[in-house]
């Protein structure tokens, strides 16, 4: 079995071409043949042609029990990115330590930023005995050695299952010196057997803020001109929430974002390595208790925190990942409304200007089919977008997604007359999808990473705007809300749709006459 | 190169102080895990397997890790049920890079995730009937599935599912083998226990429950693969070097292997193992049970690669042991130019490693190849033997670090200043901030493979790359 060497260090070949080389090609046949007693090819290629039919689309759509590549994380993810947005806030995770290498993991593989929160560690004899122990000293620990402001509590479902009881616990570690007695230790009990990521995030919003404003209802706070903004569990939320405080400003409002992972989430390399930065002040969750009102940019991932600040007396608004025109002008004559004050005349000239965009870009996306998944709110933000332009939203699924989420998307889609070919699949997943893809062709897919094996299954093209984005990298850092948000979004699906004609169009003196220079 | 590291710096002192951030309790458990290495020693003086402190972020995983992330899940043919709620397969979902061959999703389904999806009501009524459900749905989607396994995440040990029986009854109707696996998160201190666990269902409900394949022949020269999980394709730069010394691989475990191949495995002649530590088990097992014989080999760099390709001929007859001779002189060239290019921008450079498995000493003469010095190095989940086979690849002086909290390894890097840390995807980003060359050493940072001759080239590519980027010097603004 000798072989010529194909590596070198002039021109080091990795797994990309490695694999590629004869050598290698020879030596997976052999695999193949004598060792792995697979089935053979036609089998796998009937199977195969089987799993593309209407006849198996049936049979995926009668599943009931297994999920297969759902679209939805477990609750404490989002309980702990909601922590993670404010100020010096260290989450500590009740329960098993492997969840918290995993959350910590995902987290930073979006973001490309470290992501820290601590683990109480419990193991069997906590399973057995209760894990106040390991809330007694984890706290201690995680307050010595990483000196935070604030430790956000969330429990892994090993935790809930047996029952431990956050609020108790916490005053116990109090009560025997761990953290000092007025020291912040919100908590949310963030089972993962209930609803997924979305209800962590609001879980968590409504633990910090029930720690700061009280349980009790109180629908006579006094309240001041400010204006709070909860913008929900978003992979774009570096860009995002930064785009929200300049409008705020634009505007002159006085604006708290509750949860602002947009410094701690993107920290600059200089030397330092900072393992909090920004967020929202602990000072100011406190004083917006305050505020006139509420503004929720994702109605999905904060139900429980909204009608809590409801019972607060505010005004409460409510959004689903406003993106385009019209949601922007929605957005915007909100926050007019709200604050008494006119949009700002620089924000109409923006509009203006994404309306040009769209109008000189019109023609390529007029017609063109597509499939979108993700989080509720997304996916209907991203809907209402896509008839805007002209594009039809046809296959719009979340596996988060509940009845009252499809009644909404239904609705959207009746709006327009490029809805009619949509349809709205909630609770349903990724292989679904696949199967929808097959037997009901759409020019694009959107979603996120994970999407990848669609396009490669079906030859699709993936334009990823939804978190995890882990193959592509800074996305996060581009607004996808407001006028420039929707800009962005804009270029990231046209540029998309352009790099497919090119490859569509390339082949010398085959189709290359529509490898036009000009589009 | 000299014979000790980290000369002239007050590395026990540093320790002490570092030490010092803790309260009592915590920093008395702590100092048992940190040493510094000294000269002549047998072991690396350090407590290992033991739990971790709660609240100070460990970099360990967990049972489930270990048994679905590492052991199991790379088997290509099965279908891995993560049983429980969604998160623990969503987050572990196409993480790891154990490459395989197979149309995914028809015969494979390596890089898809499979979940029963807890709900409240399967907590409080069990979810024993609902796994039945998803098996019969599998099966029916899946047709071409070889086997499936049941990855039980934490709920299932506490809430008394019963899923040996599921399994007992679903392998019976459906004609497959179904592998329960009691790998539940809580288990154990880490994801060393899932490994443990892991090996042990192979025993329990391959070995003892299903045969070879029929119509396989044996030779004299069938070797297995034993712990190596194929990130980025390492287990094939490995395979096809053992395949060149003339050697049949008849196994890989895991990575990009099949069911038949486990199956197999007690046929083979000697089972040769590189990550130790995830499969130590089920060696020492198959020469109890088989007489098979088992070997430790590394494959990581060119000085181990030649010892260990000789280690492995010298159980072989004359035409392998010149067939072993053949190989390295026919890669040396390569080899030579490799180290001629990368090893004047590398030699000298210091580097801290703290990864898991066996890499914390396995990865190390690949580094010395290269010129390069290890100052520090420590590992997740190791275990007492793991510490005592330390020692022969590292120097005296090096920091040996246990478990390592993110605080002190913060601490520790700050203070020796290496030129290169080789950690994980958690630990990437905090340094990458301090302004300090980092590669991951899980997935290769993308990269890969690492081990064999041909591995080699990329690895040395690789932490070029790292180390002699210009980003670190643009870091300063200049006002």
């Amino acid at each position: 079995m000798s072989h010529p060497v194909s590596q070198s260090a002039d021109k080091v070949l990795d797994h990309f071409t490695l694999f590629r080389q004869p050598e290698y090609k020879e030596m997976f046949e052999r695999k193949k043949a004598e060792f792995e007693y697979g089935h053979s090819d036609e089998e796998v290629a009937r199977v195969s042609e089987w799993t593309k039919s209407e006849e198996y689309k049936e049979k995926n759509f009668a599943r009931e029990a297994v999920v297969i590549n759902p679209t939805k994380a477990c609750q404490p993810i989002g309980a702990m990115f909601a922590a993670q947005g404010f100020e010096g806030t260290l989450p500590f995770v009740h329960g098993s330590q492997g969840c918290v290498a995993y959350y910590r993991t995902h987290l930073t593989r979006h973001f490309k930023e470290p992501n820290s929160a601590v683990s109480s560690s419990m193991t069997e004899d906590a399973a057995v005995f209760g894990g106040l122990n390991n809330m007694i000293d984890g706290l201690a620990n995680a307050y010595e050695l990483y000196k935070p402001k604030m430790i956000a509590v969330l429990t892994t479902c090993m935790a809930e299952v047996i029952g431990d009881d956050l609020q108790g616990f916490i005053q116990n570690a109090k009560n025997k010196d761990s953290v000092p007695q007025d020291f912040p230790v919100p908590f949310a009990h963030t089972p993962a057997f209930v609803g997924s990521h979305i209800v962590g995030y609001d879980n968590m919003i409504k633990g910090v803020l029930t720690h700061f404003w009280g349980t009790s209802e109180n629908y006579d706070t006094p309240k001041n001109a400010s204006i709070n903004l909860i913008p929900g569990f978003d992979g774009y939320a570096v860009g995002n929430n930064r785009e929200l405080k300049r409008i705020a400003g634009l505007f002159g409002i006085d604006m708290t974002i509750l949860s602002d992972v947009s410094d701690n989430f993107d920290t600059p390399m200089d030397g330092e390595y900072r393992m909090y930065d920004g967020g929202t002040t602990l000072e100011a969750t406190k004083e917006a208790v305050h505020a006139k009102a509420t503004i929720s940019m994702q109605e999905y991932c904060t139900p429980q925190s909204l009608q809590f600040i409801k019972e607060k007396g505010q005004d409460v608004a409510k959004f689903n990942y406003p993106m385009g025109v019209a949601a922007t002008d929605e957005l915007l004559l909100k926050l007019s409304e709200l604050s008494g004050k006119p949009v700002p005349a620089e924000l109409k000239l923006e509009r203006g200007r994404l309306v040009d965009a769209i109008g000189d870009s019109h023609t390529h996306l007029h017609g063109k089919r597509f499939a979108v998944y993700g989080d509720p709110d997304f996916c209907l933000g991203m809907t209402k977008f896509l008839l805007e332009l002209g594009a039809e939203p046809v296959h719009i699924l979340s596996t988060s997604g509940s009845k009252k989420w499809e009644k909404q998307v239904q609705k959207a889609l009746d709006a327009s007359p490029f809805g009619k070919s949509g349809k709205a699949y909630g609770g349903k997943d990724l292989w679904h999808l696949r199967s929808l893809i097959f037997t009901d062709k759409v020019d694009y897919i959107i979603g996120n990473s994970y999407g990848k094996y669609l396009e490669r299954d079906t030859k699709v093209p993936l334009i990823r705007l939804t978190y995890p984005i882990f193959d592509r990298h800074h996305h996060h850092r581009y607004p996808t809300w407001g006028y420039q948000g929707a800009l962005n979004v804009l270029v990231r699906i046209l540029d998309r749709i352009f790099e497919d004609i090119d490859a569509n169009t390339n082949i010398v003196g085959q189709t290359d006459y529509s490898f036009d220079l000009i589009r | 190169m000299s014979l000790s590291v980290n000369e002239g710096v007050d590395v026990k002192g540093l320790v002490d102080k570092v030490l010092e951030a803790y309260p009592e309790k915590s920093r008395k458990r702590r100092a048992k895990h940190i040493n510094v290495l000294e000269a002549e020693a047998k072991d690396c003086g350090v407590k290992s397997n033991i739990k971790s402190i709660p609240g100070v972020m460990t970099i360990r995983g967990c049972a489930y890790a270990g048994s679905k992330g590492v052991v199991w899940g790379p088997i290509k043919d099965m279908i891995h049920i993560s049983h429980g709620p969604v998160g623990c397969g969503y987050y572990s979902w196409s993480g790891r890079r154990n490459y395989y061959v197979g149309d995914t999703g028809v015969d494979s389904w390596g890089t898809m995730h499979f979940t029963s999806d807890f709900q409240e009501k399967d907590i409080v009524f069990g979810g024993d009937k609902k796994l039945h459900k998803v098996i019969e749905e599998i099966n029916e989607l899946f047709p071409l599935v070889n086997g499936i396994s049941i990855q039980s995440e934490c709920p299932i040990g506490l809430i008394g599912d019963d899923i040996e029986a599921v399994a007992r009854a679903k392998s019976a109707e459906i004609g497959k083998p179904i592998i329960p696996v009691r790998c539940e998160g809580f288990r154990g201190v880490s994801q060393s226990l899932g490994h443990h666990i892991a090996n042990d269902t192979i025993r329990d409900w391959i070995f003892e429950k299903t045969e070879p394949k029929e119509g396989f022949v044996s030779t004299p020269y069938d070797v297995t693969i034993i712990g190596d999980y194929n990130i980025g394709g390492d287990a094939w730069a490995s395979r096809i070097l053992l395949e060149e010394i003339g050697l049949r691989v008849v196994a890989q475990w895991s990575g990009d292997g099949t069911l038949a191949e486990l199956e197999n495995t007690p046929k083979a002649k000697v089972n040769l193992i590189h990550c130790y530590r995830s499969m130590n088990y089920i060696a020492r097992h198959m020469e109890e049970k088989f007489g098979i014989p088992w070997m430790e080999y590394n494959f990581f760099g060119p000085s181990q690669i030649a010892e260990s390709l000789r280690k492995i001929a010298a159980l072989f007859d004359d035409k392998i042991k010149e067939n072993a001779e053949k190989v390295i002189a026919k890669y040396q060239p390569m080899v030579d130019a490799v180290i001629a290019k990368y090893k004047p921008r590398l030699e000298g450079k210091k580097v801290m490693i703290y990864v898991g498995g066996l890499r914390p000493r396995h990865v190390v003469d690949a580094y010395h190849d290269l010129g390069m010095e290890i100052v520090g190095t420590g590992y997740e989940f190791a275990h007492n033997d793991d510490y005592q086979r330390t020692p022969h690849y590292v120097k005296e002086g090096t920091l040996i670090y246990d478990d390592v909290t993110a605080f002190e390894l913060e601490k520790f890097v700050e203070a020796i200043r290496p030129d290169l840390v080789a950690s994980g995807i958690k630990e990437k980003y905090v340094f990458q901030k301090m302004g300090l060359p980092f590669r991951q050493m899980h997935s290769w940072d993308y990269s890969g493979p690492y081990h064999g001759y041909d591995g080699f080239a990329i690895f040395a590519r690789d932490m070029d790359l790292a180390i002699n980027n210009p980003v670190w010097g643009i870091m300063k603004a200049p006002f």
